[in-house]
């Protein structure tokens, strides 16, 4: 992966203006190999929109992109893994987990579709690599969240990315599942991808997290756990009293307004 | 009607079978391609949740069926363009699925209704009228079957040159569109294709039943297998079946052809729910038996 120059991820400038209303601006953020950063913030402040921007998806209101150095430029990006904030499959998909895999390795080839050794050598090694080889020959329908959400992280990796995009991967998962998830996340950064994750739960990523960007009330803070999670920061960014509790080795944030509520503030505090 | 009017009905021309099954040699072949294709197609029917929409399509095209018919154009064009004016109404205003739903309702009664007005309004011999509402095959004439034919065939090789990218589209969609995949035109490229196969489908089995050979031998295929190439290959298994038993004992008597073809169909399905939902059970339980113990360890 040193043969790279260019950091997996550099934003410069962006704004997101959505129906009139500005999201956030002037957000500059530059990914490092190997660097796992937590996106927080209320629903609605257009975490998601920020990953569909950089997979080239959405447009941004301002402001570049470049993946591996790359201004983004059409939709959609192989070089990029990304798991998207799904509901566990219907019961009665007409899938294995191994497909759900092979989806990410040819899933996008157009033409007959002939098996190939390869790609199948490839999902192999993909599913164990995640440890699915149990149940990946099972129906995807009757596996559950836990496991549906490794085969996603298998499909994600197929192509062994740079950058790992993840939008609320540990929805829904019992403790061990999100352990289980999020150990598959940290192996693939340690191997020196770089890692933006969006979640509303810090506590599961704690101590494997490098940087925060909590977006909220139309303003953003970047910055190292320790300085970002605290009562000070983030009553600021909010513009109302908010509470950092430490409950054992767990955080709580208290009386973090919803984004409806906190847009009232916005013009006061913007 | 007694016993023997309906053993006539249904083995009448067992005595001169070969010399039918020569006339009907062509109807056989697009039977058989409309099933291949129709059970195929189907697995992305039910994939993208859309047999609601395959009924409206099956509508429309019978319209602009009706409006050839009355017009005296050719019958099959007819079907094919208000199959696209169909499809691409409902890709057009219906991306998203409860929108589209009730699209399809709103189009689907104007559309029986127009054709039901041609109808009304056409002179012609009064066979052709009801045939295109609930299929004769064996009526089409010859070189309407040859076009039949070639349309399934053009069909099954774009569904093939499109098979996986539609695949990722149907199952994943948002992760597609991450990958690359052009997910407007794929979907664009799908609703055309499921029009000309619902315009064929009108001819061979008619409007209202094109369910049984667009879903029926998918959704069959469905309960038994999970593979990405057991249920496509199943299903056009069992459309193929369906619709080439369907004609072949049709023939044997005086009867339409379409209710074989939705029997034998319908009783596939069946079967398969049978066997489906008993390995089914099994594998619920092989599952839960698996999971309990690593669950408790972790706790």
């Amino acid at each position: 992966m040193t043969r790279h120059a260019s950091p997996p991820l550099e934003i410069r400038g962006a704004a997101l203006r959505r129906g009139g209303r500005e999201l956030w601006s002037g957000l500059d953020l530059t990914v490092e190999p190997g660097e796992l950063i937590a996106v927080l913030g209320p629903s609605g402040s257009g975490k998601t929109t920020l990953l569909r921007a950089i997979l080239g998806l959405e447009d941004l209101s301002e402001g570049t992109v470049e993946v591996d150095g790359k201004r983004v430029a059409r939709a959609g990006n192989r070089g990029i893994g990304y798991l998207p904030q799904t509901r566990p499959l219907p019961r009665d998909t007409a899938l294995r987990g191994r497909d759900l895999v092979a989806l990410g390795v040819n899933g996008h080839r157009f033409g007959p579709p002939i098996p190939r050794r390869r790609d199948r050598e490839r999902v192999d090694e993909l599913i164990a690599a995640i440890g699915a080889t149990d149940f990946a020959d099972r129906p995807v329908g009757i596996l559950s969240g836990g496991e549906q959400q490794r085969l996603r992280v298998g499909q994600a990796l197929a192509d062994d990315p740079r950058l790992l995009l993840c939008d609320e991967p540990l929805t829904s998962l019992d403790l061990a599942n999100q352990q289980a998830v999020v150990g598959l996340i940290d192996r693939h950064r340690r191997s020196g991808a770089a890692v933006l994750l969006v979640t509303h739960d810090i506590n599961p990523l704690l101590g494997k997290v490098d940087r925060i960007l909590y977006i909220a009330n139309g303003r953003f803070t970047l910055g190292a756990p320790k300085d970002v999670l605290t009562s000070e920061v983030l009553t600021d960014l909010y513009g109302a009293p908010v509470f950092v509790l430490e409950a054992g080795d767990r955080l709580v944030v208290v009386g973090a307004p919803d984004a409806e509520a906190s847009h009232h503030h916005h013009e006061d505090h913007a | 009607m007694n016993w023997d009017d309906i053993a006539n009905a249904m083995f009448g021309g067992v005595p001169v079978y070969g010399q039918i099954l020569a006339l009907v040699q062509n109807s056989v072949w697009a039977g058989a391609i409309l099933g291949l294709v129709g059970g195929l197609i189907g697995v992305f029917v039910l994939q993208r949740d859309m047999a609601f929409a395959v009924h409206g399509i099956s509508e429309l095209s019978f319209a602009g069926a009706a409006a050839a018919l009355l017009i005296g154009a050719d019958v099959v064009t007819g079907s094919i363009v208000g199959s696209m004016v169909a499809a691409a109404l409902i890709g057009w205003l219906g991306s998203r699925a409860r929108d589209r739903n009730s699209i399809i309702g709103v189009l689907m009664p104007f559309g029986l209704g127009l054709g039901i007005l041609f109808l009304a309004l056409y002179n012609g011999r009064s066979a052709n009228r009801f045939s295109l509402l609930t299929g004769q095959i064996v009526s089409v004439q010859s070189d309407q079957l040859t076009w039949l034919i070639a349309i399934s065939a053009v069909v099954l090789v774009a569904l093939l040159l499109i098979w996986r990218p539609l695949r990722f589209d149907s199952l994943d969609p948002q992760s597609a569109a991450a990958r690359g995949v052009p997910t407007g035109l794929i979907s664009l490229a799908f609703m055309l294709l499921l029009g000309l196969a619902v315009a064929v489908a009108v001819h061979i089995i008619g409007a209202l039943l094109v369910l049984a050979l667009l879903v029926t031998p998918a959704a069959a295929a469905a309960r038994i297998a999970h593979g990405p190439v057991a249920v496509p290959l199943l299903a056009a298994l069992f459309g193929v079946v369906s619709a080439v038993g369907g004609i072949l004992l049709a023939v044997a008597g005086t009867l339409p052809v379409s209710p074989y073809i939705t029997t034998i169909s319908f009783v596939i399905y069946l079967v398969c729910r049978v066997v489906g939902d008993r390995r089914g059970r099994v594998e619920r339980t092989d599952a839960a038996h698996r999971t309990q113990p690593v669950a408790s360890v972790r706790a």
